[in-house]
């Protein structure tokens, strides 16, 4: 039931990766949001769950669609939603990374939810604020909700995470979302296989209990899903691949290449695509395979759940430990 | 003696022939008998010392190879054919003559012309015109960066697919380890080779071997280890990439070193040289001879010794010509001013065989480094004499000496840097697919 009182499975007081939570954890956050999928389809979308808290998305680095679904999801929960983009931040005028966080901190805000173009500097923020932080993606280290969105909407169609063969496919090298993918599918069970020229992967990959290939038609062969990733020239720093013409022809989606695995495999992209990159845009736009539209819809409803979630846990510790000033502590003190 | 081309078109009708009384060379089995090959077309069709043992057939067209050496096809990996671009230089007809007089059946072509091999028109370009002057078989090199300029990468992917053999950046070192590291990751990706010129070019300014020579002519030197530098970079590279390289032209003994240590260590790095630097030392730059000026340059004595040892203990893979012919604009200069490289073509096969008169190595070994252990390395259908294979072979007098004059080549530019050498060593006939497109008649 939505808005249900009782703690969940998940008692952290962040959301800042994948990485270490347990499939307790990982279950309990994909059941909550299951609710709220239910609640965006109907015609009153709003509860007064968070009524009176504050949340404050924190975005270095441009993003239209999470921070509209982080919004969107706040709203719905009828908490006070700011949106700060760096643009207008202090960052521009030389604050630190630190004192624009203490600033913030000063403002009690209940939620921070923060993306920066470095990998650990929503870590860094977190340890510096009273409230909780949700990582909307930081670098190429993490992107926790884009994993459980994804998940959410393969165990919707598919029931299960375990067992499947799933795909990622493309730039791995700087993606966030193949990260915090690779971590939750792993720990749920899932047979994670990874498709990229050598020059897009991370050295050592296979040792984060993947299967590394780097012929397309090898790496689908039998999958059940086929996750693509968009190619990242904003963080191509040289020469990784030769022109979008040769990485289309041998990494990009097409039915040729998606004809080696199971004939209803789904096709998932984290957008935006990247149309004949790497992606083919028919395949993109076959609405038989392609699951792209439902991601984001799931995103929504795995954004409520979180903020849902880590708003109980913060009232549960403040109940145990008032706050009485501005003071810095660590978690767990 | 009269020397005949007759260029083989692909319409042109070949039945079978009949190769009697030869001493058949074959490195990749080690066959060395008295015996005949049977051409049936394009391809041998049987060979061996059991074919024709009643006598020669009466059926099909014979030739008396009076017993002399029938062997593979020679396969020269590192030839600049200047065609297009620099016809006045070279063309792919003239390096055709020229190959096949030196028994040469199959060159593979650096990328440094004008346009550079980077794209597949100029891949497909170089493999139609070469079927259609119909003498030696050509295969291209793509570059490894676009315009060879060292930094951004081809299209390996689509240029292997149209039919490059592997990747390098020709003459020009690929000097940016960064860029040499994606280079050798991205090949990986399919699996394709990239072969390096190895040589730091900060320290590679001068125009000959430094040492006593280039001091006493008043030449700026290039140190041997301009190569060792560069050689032992980019096997860290090989090793952190596991990707495979191959150093082109390897004159230093102890670059020669490093490649030893990491073969052993089971890296994938194979080299080749090429015969200036196994017969000739600094010393032929001489009275400042530009036909001795050479990329890299004649290194000394103890150099030319560690090279000769190299190829006979198979840490130098292949052997190459390096052919580069420059016009005599371009060589009639003051030393400094002069083009580097000399032509090969024509005396790859009997410089090589120095090697075995001479006493380092056998005939077989000799003759594998230019046959099948360079279309091993690339992957060639070429350099085996094999039943069901392509008839690509050349027959020879391994004894015949010859003195090599630079106005007597077949080859459009003369630069060679053995120029009044006797060589022992002469080829008599160039056969390729079935059809005879050299011979000499003594």
């Amino acid at each position: 039931m939505v808005g249900d009182s009782a703690s969940s499975d998940f008692q952290h007081r962040h959301l800042l990766g994948i990485e270490g939570l347990s499939p307790q954890e990982i279950t309990a956050l994909l059941d909550k949001s299951e609710q709220y999928v239910d609640q965006n389809r109907q015609a009153d979308k709003k509860v007064d769950l968070l009524r009176g808290r504050t949340i404050i998305n924190l975005f270095f680095e441009n993003s239209t669609r999470t921070r509209t679904s982080f919004e969107l999801a706040g709203k719905r929960l009828s908490a006070d939603v700011i949106n700060m983009s760096v643009a207008q931040s202090a960052i521009k005028k030389g604050e630190t990374l630190i004192d624009t966080a203490m600033t913030l901190n000063a403002m009690h805000p209940d939620i921070l939810v923060v993306r920066h173009g470095e990998s650990g500097a929503t870590q860094l923020l977190a340890e510096k604020v009273n409230c909780a932080v949700i990582n909307a993606g930081d670098g190429s280290h993490e992107h926790p909700t884009q994993a459980l969105l994804d998940a959410l909407t393969i165990r919707r169609r598919r029931g299960n995470l375990e067992g499947l063969l799933i795909a990622i496919c493309g730039d791995i090298l700087h993606s966030r979302v193949a990260r915090s993918n690779i971590h939750l599918l792993v720990t749920m069970g899932a047979q994670v296989r990874l498709v990229a020229p050598l020059t897009l992967l991370p050295s050592s990959v296979a040792q984060m209990g993947v299967e590394v290939f780097h012929d397309m038609k090898k790496g689908l062969q039998d999958c059940d899903i086929v996750m693509m990733l968009r190619l990242q020239n904003e963080r191509m720093e040289g020469n990784f691949i030769p022109s979008i013409r040769e990485y289309f022809l041998f990494f990009g989606l097409d039915y040729d290449k998606l004809s080696v695995a199971k004939p209803d495999a789904l096709i998932m992209h984290p957008g935006p695509t990247n149309r004949g990159v790497e992606i083919d845009s028919v395949v993109a736009d076959d609405f038989s395979r392609s699951v792209i539209r439902e991601q984001v819809e799931m995103g929504v409803a795995v954004r409520m759940a979180c903020l849902d979630i880590l708003a109980q846990n913060l009232q549960e510790e403040r109940l145990k430990k008032p706050l009485k000033a501005l003071r810095f502590e660590k978690e767990n003190t | 003696m009269n020397v005949t081309w007759t260029a083989a078109m692909p319409g042109d009708t070949v039945g079978k022939r009949a190769y009697v009384n030869a001493r058949l060379l074959d490195p990749a089995t080690g066959m060395d008998e008295m015996g005949a090959l049977l051409t049936d077309g394009e391809t041998i069709s049987d060979v061996g010392p059991h074919l024709f043992t009643g006598g020669s057939p009466e059926d099909i067209p014979t030739i008396d190879c009076n017993g002399y050496c029938l062997a593979p096809g020679l396969v020269d990996i590192r030839v600049q054919i200047r065609e297009p671009g620099e016809e006045h230089k070279g063309t792919i007809e003239s390096a055709g003559r020229s190959a096949t007089a030196g028994g040469i059946t199959t060159m593979v072509c650096l990328p440094n012309t004008n346009p550079v091999i980077e794209d597949m028109s100029v891949v497909e370009f170089v493999a139609r015109r070469a079927r259609l002057i119909g003498l030696s078989k050509i295969y291209p090199y793509a570059a490894v960066t676009k315009g060879l300029g060292g930094k951004d990468l081809t299209e390996m992917g689509v240029l292997s697919q149209a039919g490059a053999v592997a990747f390098t950046d020709g003459e020009r070192v690929i000097a940016d380890a960064q860029v040499l590291r994606r280079a050798l990751t991205y090949a990986r990706t399919f699996d394709l080779l990239i072969i390096q010129h190895p040589e730091e070019p900060s320290l590679a300014t001068g125009v000959m071997n430094a040492g006593e020579m280039a001091t006493r002519l008043g030449l700026s030197g290039i140190p041997p280890i301009a190569e060792t530098i560069m050689v032992e970079r980019d096997i860290r590279l090989v090793e952190l990439t596991g990707g495979r390289l191959h150093f082109a032209h390897v004159s230093t003994a102890e670059a020669i070193d490093a490649i030893r240590k990491a073969k052993v260590k089971g890296l994938q790095v194979t080299c080749d040289t090429a015969p200036p630097y196994f017969a000739l030392n600094e010393t032929s730059v001489g009275e400042y001879r530009t036909f001795a000026k050479l990329s890299p340059p004649l290194r000394g004595e103890e150099d030319r010794q560690a090279v000769v040892e190299a190829i006979r203990d198979g840490t130098i893979d292949v052997i190459a010509s390096d052919h580069a012919p420059q016009d005599e604009d371009s060589k009639r200069l003051p030393f400094s001013e002069a083009a580097y490289g000399g032509v090969g073509l024509e005396t790859l096969l009997s410089v090589t065989l120095e090697l075995y008169h001479n006493g380092h190595m056998s005939l077989l070994d000799a003759l594998a480094k230019v046959t099948c252990a360079p279309a091993d390395l690339l992957d060639l259908q070429a350099g085996r004499l094999q039943a069901g294979g392509r008839a690509d072979f050349t027959l020879f007098d391994p004894g015949r000496g010859w003195q090599v004059h630079a106005d007597d080549l077949a080859s459009k530019a003369k630069n060679t840097p053995f120029d009044g050498r006797p060589v022992q060593g002469m080829v008599l006939r160039t056969v390729i697919d079935g059809r005879t497109v050299y011979r000499v008649d003594v």
